[in-house]
């Protein structure tokens, strides 16, 4: 396997329109790949471990951008930059999960250029993957990582049909919380998917994270008042505290009366190809006081089913006791 | 009263390095020039079959290829610049394409097929010495010396492969972590009476240890251009070291000495990597002779991970016995070294540190190290003896605790002074005041207090405290010094020391304007390209600039002076002695109005000729000064001299850490809450870039103990971390933005300016302190590991196994 790092000849294409940007990535379909920030992009092509015959650049489409206030929430244009989400007052004010989430992507340097969009909807981050070997997701038939011997510390806890590798976002988790409503748009028209219902896992397809299929655009992002002033809790454990994918992260929503829970979103991230709802742990602690004896008494029920790989067995400690935290807030 | 030594100033090069205007290697363009780009072993090990290279040569814009073939061969277990037939490394270089454009040359690369065999391979040092267990080269597994090491960075020569294997209840002892009895070990060194060490003891402990490699990560990737004019070789090239490349450089060229330019203003970073000519410059070099025409070969950074260098991974075992009254009476140590694919490890040098950390009464060290497919291996930061420190300094809290003594005043007991040793035949040093260091360090950081404060901080955090020592090795002797004075009267100083980034090239020329008491602003720094005419110098690595080349300057000022005396009786009349120096004049010391300007000396230098300006020089000079001095003959007064200043010992550079984390037993992140460094380095010659060394090293201390590591794949040999990110350098937010330091600054009585290097201790005191404080904040809990990383400390407070317990290296 022959290391590059200059980008191979391909068509480029850089529509200001949305409309044009559909007409094109309509008429090339899986010839072309979408970018937006690149951050992602980047690698997978000048490392040839992907490879296309054209590039659809989205970043001069102005009505991709900005954060918009709706009727019943908010609209965040998907090429948004995540340090725009971060910044963003409204955000801050009534949805400061997402910005919380935001502000610890990456480093700034790539939190100026990297979108909302494209951090939600990155690709997995597994290194065999990554490094173009014939794996599951890459269209052969076995996995790498999921061996006695593999090197899978950062892989998956949980519904690892064939493929171990995990959701590499600190965003997703945070949208699936605030139930979040993704907009795609196509050359046949305009459709919505629910956050939780975006990302999708390897027994569903294995060779995609999101509903995306070739044609589609994320155009938007959007976030109903449903959870607007909750209480929140994100956190993101990391080897570093910069410039690093999450070990566990957890974005947690909480609709509290006095002390009690009344209602509550609790999303970890990296611990499956998709963020993970907690739902059995949500459902334990509704109508429970927001106390650390409710977080010990449900805290191992985060992980029920999970399955310690060779060298990511810590996760299930960490992840209990990220969601004990969360709770505790 | 020192007007130089000991005060800042700005080095000639800041304003380049602040603006982008100075330029790397990459950044120099020719005319005609031409891209190469290499083409890499995609197998951990293997046998070239076939190269076919046609359908790349046929494409438009490409204008060769450069094979093994082109170049004299290198027999194991010398590290080629393209693999010949075997390969024993994912990402080892196989041969190189031009084109016209760099496009064009990857493009190529993917055009040409090679047919490989493949072989077993092995990425565990363990597992290769295990009967039965595989060779990364089909000679065999070890690196055996026939011939003494060489200085650091150095090439091996005088080695051979061996097939090694140990008795598999060897191998099962230090699986579980005990003394591999029966072992064969290729270096083995013992002083005092071990057993009578051991039976005199108050306590011992016995401890397994694992420390992973990591990658050197330059963040200028080695990139040469070269080009050939009137039968010279013009090399732009990326190394730590300036004059120190010439020799090797040249003969990988196969040119005389003076036929070779070698051009290095800048270099984006080496830490041990690129002290010398390294194999692939030669692809550089004679391709351009092969094509004519000039030849860039940039590689990629991911490249930079496969051949950039490495620090070589160990496995051990150690037992250490101290007595009542905290000395340490005896050290068995055993160290398996993981030297990768060119098989030289460290060990020697991790017993040397525990030599300078605890002065034992007696101590036996046995070593080996074993290939594996893995990088090739080098210098990095204190090889050996900063990963030594970061998994020593937890064992040696623990022995301190054995005894119940303070963990400071155990190693206060034991550490090496003046009078002590270094290493396994137990040279003596040049000075060492570690004890001052270690009370000033402990003033400083509040030890006591700090050790008083309750250990809980709520929320389920917890605080750690801990103290390392890092030591290496701190300088050099015998290079040479070159200097002029110029008619204009302004000191021109040849500096052969490279520009790593540290400034010592310039910071070591300070010693010539103090020696000469001419001020700064009248001196002019010559260095980054040999047509400058440069001395032979010390390679810009293992923390010896400042000891070396500040005496070299030293001894070459002195020269100037003695002939400025001279030439100064011979106008003037009396004798030399007579005369003295100062304002930049010489005079009669009886009567200062009598004298002459330097300006008038450097002119009367010309015309006198002979030794004076340079047409006669020292017989003793090296052959790379000789050539420097007869290129600036005429053309002023010369001061050349090679350091014959008496003494003897090896100056040590020691630096002591105390830190202070707060630990989140939750996640099993911790952050810094306190560092304190404090050296004994000598007299600080230039205190800004004594501060920036110390921040510096003590970040990457942090990376060394906690975050860096490689990880490869038993299964196929890949490595899992070859990108920067991937690698986990600590960022500025996993270090504290505040570090306290300071300096004993007690002169070192072998050098006229005092100074001692500190460089590579920086990095192996803030891993020691770090992993003190880790086993702190964890009741005492020793992981034995370095890194100790984010997963280990979880899954201690879990109650789970972590992987490396069973002493697996390249692994999480």
């Amino acid at each position: 396997m022959p290391s590059h790092d200059v980008m191979p000849n391909m068509e480029l294409y850089q529509p200001v329109q949305v409309e044009d940007a559909l007409a094109i990535a309509d008429r090339l379909a899986e010839r072309a790949w979408l970018v937006g920030g690149g951050q992602d992009t980047y690698g997978w092509l000048k490392d040839r471990a992907k490879s296309v015959d054209a590039m659809i650049d989205l970043s001069a489409i102005e009505s991709l951008r900005g954060i918009r206030e709706t009727s019943d929430g908010i609209e965040i244009g998907a090429l948004t930059t995540l340090t725009e989400v971060t910044e963003s007052e409204v955000i801050q004010q009534q949805y400061s999960l997402l910005s919380m989430a935001a502000s610890r992507v990456a480093s700034p340097q790539i939190r100026n250029i990297g979108t909302l969009g494209g951090n939600a909807s990155q690709d997995v981050r597994c290194w065999y993957y990554r490094r173009g070997l014939d794996c599951y997701r890459a269209g052969g038939n076995l996995c790498y990582a999921d061996t006695p011997q593999g090197m899978n510390r950062e892989h998956s806890l949980f519904e690892t049909s064939r493929c171990v590798a995990a959701s590499p976002s600190d965003t997703a988790p945070a949208l699936v919380a605030l139930d979040a409503t993704m907009v795609i748009q196509s050359s046949s028209g305009v459709r919505t998917v629910a956050a939780e219902d975006y990302f999708v896992g390897p027994a569903n397809d294995i060779e995609n994270t999101t509903v995306l299929r070739p044609g589609d655009i994320l155009t938007a992002v959007r976030i109903p008042n449903t959870w607007a002033n909750a209480s929140f809790y994100f956190e993101k454990v990391a080897d570093r505290n910069v410039w690093d994918f999450a070990l566990v992260n957890i974005a947690a929503a909480f609709k509290l009366s006095g002390d009690t829970i009344q209602e509550s979103r609790i999303v970890a991230g990296s611990v499956q190809a998709t963020p993970r709802r907690v739902s059995n742990v949500e459902n334990a602690i509704r109508g429970q006081s927001r106390s650390a004896a409710t977080a010990d008494s449900v805290a191992s029920m985060a992980t029920d089913g999970a399955r310690a790989l060779a060298h990511n067995g810590f996760k299930i400690p960490l992840m209990e006791n990220l969601v004990k935290r969360a709770i505790i807030g | 009263m020192s007007t130089h030594i000991g005060v800042d100033f700005t080095p000639p090069d800041i304003a380049g390095k602040v603006t982008g205007e100075i330029k790397y290697a990459e950044d120099y363009k020719r005319e005609g020039m031409v891209f190469a780009r290499l083409l890499t072993s995609p197998l951990p090990a293997g046998r070239v079959v076939n190269i076919d290279a046609s359908e790349a040569l046929r494409m438009d814009g490409v204008v060769g290829v450069f094979t093994a073939d082109d170049l004299p061969p290198v027999p194991p277990p010398g590290n080629p610049a393209l693999a010949s037939e075997y390969v024993t490394y994912v990402g080892q270089p196989i041969l190189a394409v031009a084109a016209i454009t760099e496009e064009i040359a990857e493009s190529a690369i993917d055009k040409i097929r090679v047919d490989f065999e493949r072989r077993d391979f092995v990425v565990d040092p363990i597992e290769s010495l295990t009967p039965g267990g595989s060779n990364a080269y089909p000679e065999g597994n070890v690196l055996v010396r026939t011939r003494e090491e060489g200085p650091e960075g150095a090439p091996i020569v005088g080695a051979e492969i061996k097939d090694i294997k140990w008795p598999q209840s060897a191998i099962d002892a230090i699986k579980t972590g005990k003394e591999p009895v029966g072992g064969e070990f290729t270096t083995e060194w013992a002083f005092g009476d071990v057993d009578a060490g051991f039976a005199d003891a108050a306590a011992i402990i016995e401890e397994p240890f694992v420390t992973i490699g990591y990658p050197h990560h330059s963040l200028e990737a080695r990139t040469g251009m070269a080009y050939w004019e009137n039968g010279k070789c013009y090399f732009h090239g990326s190394s730590q070291s300036q004059s120190a490349n010439n020799a090797g450089l040249a003969r990988m060229l196969n040119i005389d000495l003076a036929d070779l330019v070698f051009i290095n203003e800048a270099t984006g970073g080496g830490f041990g990597s690129k002290i010398g000519p390294y194999p692939f410059m030669a692809i550089t070099g004679n391709f351009s002779k092969v094509l004519n025409r000039p030849v860039q070969l940039r590689i990629t950074r991911e490249q930079e991970f496969y051949i950039g260098s490495a620090r070589s991974g160990m496995q051990g075992w150690i037992k250490i016995g101290v007595k009542e009254n905290g000395k340490v009476s005896a050290v068995d140590l055993v160290i398996v070294n993981d030297g990768g694919a060119t098989g030289g490890g460290s060990g020697n040098s991790s017993a040397q540190h525990v030599t300078v950390a605890y002065q034992p009464e007696s101590m036996r060290y046995r070593g080996i190290s074993v290939y594996t497919n893995t990088t090739p291996r080098g210098a990095q930061r204190g090889p050996g003896q900063n990963e030594m420190a970061a998994v020593l300094a937890p064992m040696t809290d623990k022995v301190a605790r054995a005894i119940d003594m303070d963990r400071v005043a155990f190693r206060r007991t034991n550490v090496l002074d003046s009078d002590g040793f270094q290493g396994g035949s137990q040279g003596p040093v040049t000075s060492a005041f570690v004890r001052e260091a270690l009370d000033q360090g402990m003033r400083t950081f509040g030890w006591q207090d700090k050790i008083a404060q309750p250990k809980d901080m709520g929320n389920n955090k917890v605080r750690g405290v801990g103290v390392g020592i890092g030591y290496h090795g701190a300088g050099g002797r015998g290079y040479d010094g070159l200097l002029r004075i110029g008619t204009d009267g302004r000191l021109y100083i040849h500096s052969g020391v490279g520009n790593l980034g540290t400034y010592s090239y310039a910071g070591t020329c300070r010693a010539a304007a103090e020696a000469l008491q001419v001020p700064w602003d009248k001196c002019d720094i010559l260095h980054g390209r040999s047509d400058r005419h440069l001395p032979h110098s010390s390679g810009q690595g293992g923390s010896n600039t400042i000891f070396t080349h500040t005496r070299t300057n030293w001894v070459a000022a002195q020269d100037a002076i003695t002939k400025l005396k001279e030439i100064a009786a011979t106008d003037l009349g009396g004798s030399a002695d007579d005369y003295e120096i100062g304002d930049e004049r010489v005079f009669l010391s009886s009567n200062p109005s009598q004298g002459i300007t330097y300006a008038q000396a450097a002119q009367r230098a010309i015309e006198l000729g002979g030794k004076y300006s340079g047409q006669e020089y020292p017989d003793d000079i090296n052959p790379l000064t000789q050539l420097a001095v007869q290129g600036i003959a005429g053309s002023g007064l010369v001061g050349v001299a090679k350091d014959n200043i008496p003494g003897q010992g090896q100056p040590p550079g020691v630096l002591v850490g105390f830190m202070e984390i707060e630990m989140d037993k939750d996640t099993g992140k911790y952050e810094i809450l306190d560092y304190t460094a404090i050296a004994d380095c000598g007299t600080v010659v230039h205190p800004t870039n004594f501060n920036n060394a110390m921040r510096g090293g003590a970040v990457w201390g942090v990376g060394l103990a906690g975050l860096e590591r490689h990880v490869y794949d038993p299964q196929n040999g890949l490595p899992a971390n070859t990108g920067l990110y991937q690698s986990k350098p600590p960022t500025n937010m996993d270090v504290p933005i505040d570090t306290q330091m300071g300096a004993v600054n007690i002169p070192d009585p072998q050098n006229p300016t005092g100074g001692r290097g500190i460089g590579e201790p920086t990095q192996g005191a803030s891993a020691a302190a770090l992993a003190s404080a880790i086993s702190d904040a964890l009741d005492g809990h020793t992981f034995n590991t370095a890194p100790t990383t984010t997963d280990m400390i979880i899954n201690h407070l879990a109650g789970n196994t972590y992987s490396t317990k069973s002493l697996k290296t390249n692994t999480f």
